[in-house]
């Protein structure tokens, strides 16, 4: 196996443009898994624990790089909940943001925030230079990704927007070291409402029509609230598998997506 | 590949497969076999180790990204001939059975106990969370964490 030490973004691309079928690694704890687990063997492998500007981070860029540990005390407050959640004190000391972009699973905590934030994944190339991509565009399908076979992640990228509240949380089996059931993020952005799942669709997913229903409105009534919960609820592709069922999760998705829009108004 | 680095203070070149990870190096390769093999996917906490200062699943680092890295491992702990404070206190609490995950708490206790010496039971709680027993009901590994925590100078007792 070739390893490649990048020490910077543009090191990482020039490697990535000879080799395409490199892969990037982070922290390693997905790839790790699929080496030790499925037999996963790299021919070529870029790694980017040593490139500096991936680890940078403020309130609008977060590096590819950004482990879950510093994630936990970010400005943002949904981000800095979903962090919380993951894994366990090891995982989050080495697992990313960009991993978790680039792994791309329904499941990853990372990604509904993202969607709800309308958040771009800056990515970059020796052929392309850098550019932004919006998460709904980024994401196509169970772990499938538009990323090209000649760009890495550099970051992700909120727009300048006003964040008046953000709130995630997360069903799984238990309370700790648990892959996502459901996920949701519900923030107020400006006027308006957002709200997005993961674990319920192929991809990150919003509920634009829940979104639509409470409008501008400042102090939705709890009738209302109830009928953004069906909504969401409604408005989910969520399947059955060994985690749990399509309806347990239709109906977590309902009653995370309620309790989360109370936070936001009381917060 | 050939990749040289540090193990508790000793440098170690290791020319297994790039993707191998770092605990089989250290377990097959070079033959230290305190950090232990138990599930492979980063969920047991039973291999950890300290890498340039970070408390990870050394199951899950890739040996292929260890050039020039410095590891502590639980062998690197226990002084000439002398227990860690921690494992003292394992024993004196009753915190081991069949020690299995001993290594790994060691190893994640003495990195808690180095950044904060008096750590809360909350702390005590949070930093081991990541670490598994399936056999003593953590009760005794709690209790020892604590007791180095109210030693008067902390993770040095
Ligand atoms: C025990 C355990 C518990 C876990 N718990 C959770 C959890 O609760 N929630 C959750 O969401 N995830 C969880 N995970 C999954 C994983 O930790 C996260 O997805 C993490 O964010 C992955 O980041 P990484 O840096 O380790 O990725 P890596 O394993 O290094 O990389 C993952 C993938 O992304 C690609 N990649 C990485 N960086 C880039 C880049 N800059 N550009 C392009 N491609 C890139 C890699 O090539 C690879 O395909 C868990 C994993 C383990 C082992
Ligand atoms: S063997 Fe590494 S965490 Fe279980
Ligand atoms: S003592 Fe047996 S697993 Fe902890």
């Amino acid at each position: 196996m070739d390893f490649v030490r990048a020490k910077d973004v543009a090191e990482a691309i020039a490697a990535k443009a000879e080799r395409p079928d490199a892969e990037f690694l982070a922290g390693g704890t997905d790839l790790m898994v699929a080496v030790n687990l499925d037999d996963h063997r790299p021919q070529s492998v870029i790694g980017l624990r040593h490139v500096a500007e991936l680890q940078q981070m403020d309130d609008t860029r977060i590096g590819a790089g950004v482990t879950w540990d510093r994630l936990e005390r970010a400005p943002q407050r949904a981000l800095a909940q979903a962090a919380r959640t993951v894994g366990s004190p090891q995982i989050r000391a080495a697992g990313t943001i960009g991993g978790n972009v680039g792994t791309a699973s329904p499941a990853g905590d990372g990604l509904a925030w993202i969607a709800a934030l309308d958040a771009g994944i800056e990515v970059a190339s020796v052929e392309r230079g850098r550019r932004i991509v919006p998460w709904a565009e980024f994401f196509v399908g169970v772990k499938r990704t538009s990323l090209a076979a000649d760009e890495m992640i550099t970051a992700v990228v909120l727009p300048d927007e006003q964040i008046e509240a953000q709130e995630f949380a997360k069903v799984g089996s238990r309370n700790t070291m648990v892959i996502s059931t459901v996920s949701c993020v519900v923030a107020r952005v400006g006027s308006g409402y957002r709200v997005a799942l993961g674990s319920v669709a192929p991809t990150p997913m919003r509920a634009f029509q829940a979104e639509e229903m409470l409008n501008d409105e400042t102090s939705p009534s709890p009738a209302a609230i109830a009928e953004f919960g069906r909504l969401v609820a409604a408005e989910v592709r969520p399947i059955t598998d060994h985690r749990s069922t399509e309806a347990y999760r239709r109906h977590a998705a309902g009653v995370l997506a309620g309790r989360l829009l109370e936070r936001c108004l009381s917060s | 590949m050939t990749v040289s680095l540090t193990i508790n203070g000793d440098q170690h070149t290791s020319t297994a497969a790039g993707w191998e990870s770092l605990l089989s190096v250290m377990r097959d390769e070079i033959g230290l076999r305190g950090s232990k093999d138990a599930c492979d996917q980063g969920e047991c906490g039973s291999c950890s180790v300290v890498l340039d200062g970070t408390l990870v699943c050394s199951c899950l680092i890739m040996i292929g990204d260890c050039e020039d890295a410095s590891i502590t491992t639980v062998e690197g702990l226990a002084g000439s001939g002398a227990l860690h404070a921690v494992q003292e206190a394992l024993l004196d609490e009753g915190g081991v059975q069949c020690g299995f995950c001993t290594p790994g708490f060691v190893v994640a206790g003495a990195h808690l106990l180095e950044a904060n010496p008096h750590p809360t039971e909350d702390e005590i709680r949070e930093a081991l969370s990541g670490n598994i027993c399936r056999c003593t009901g953590y009760g005794g590994i709690l209790r020892a964490l604590e007791l180095l925590s109210n030693a008067p100078s902390g993770g040095d007792a």
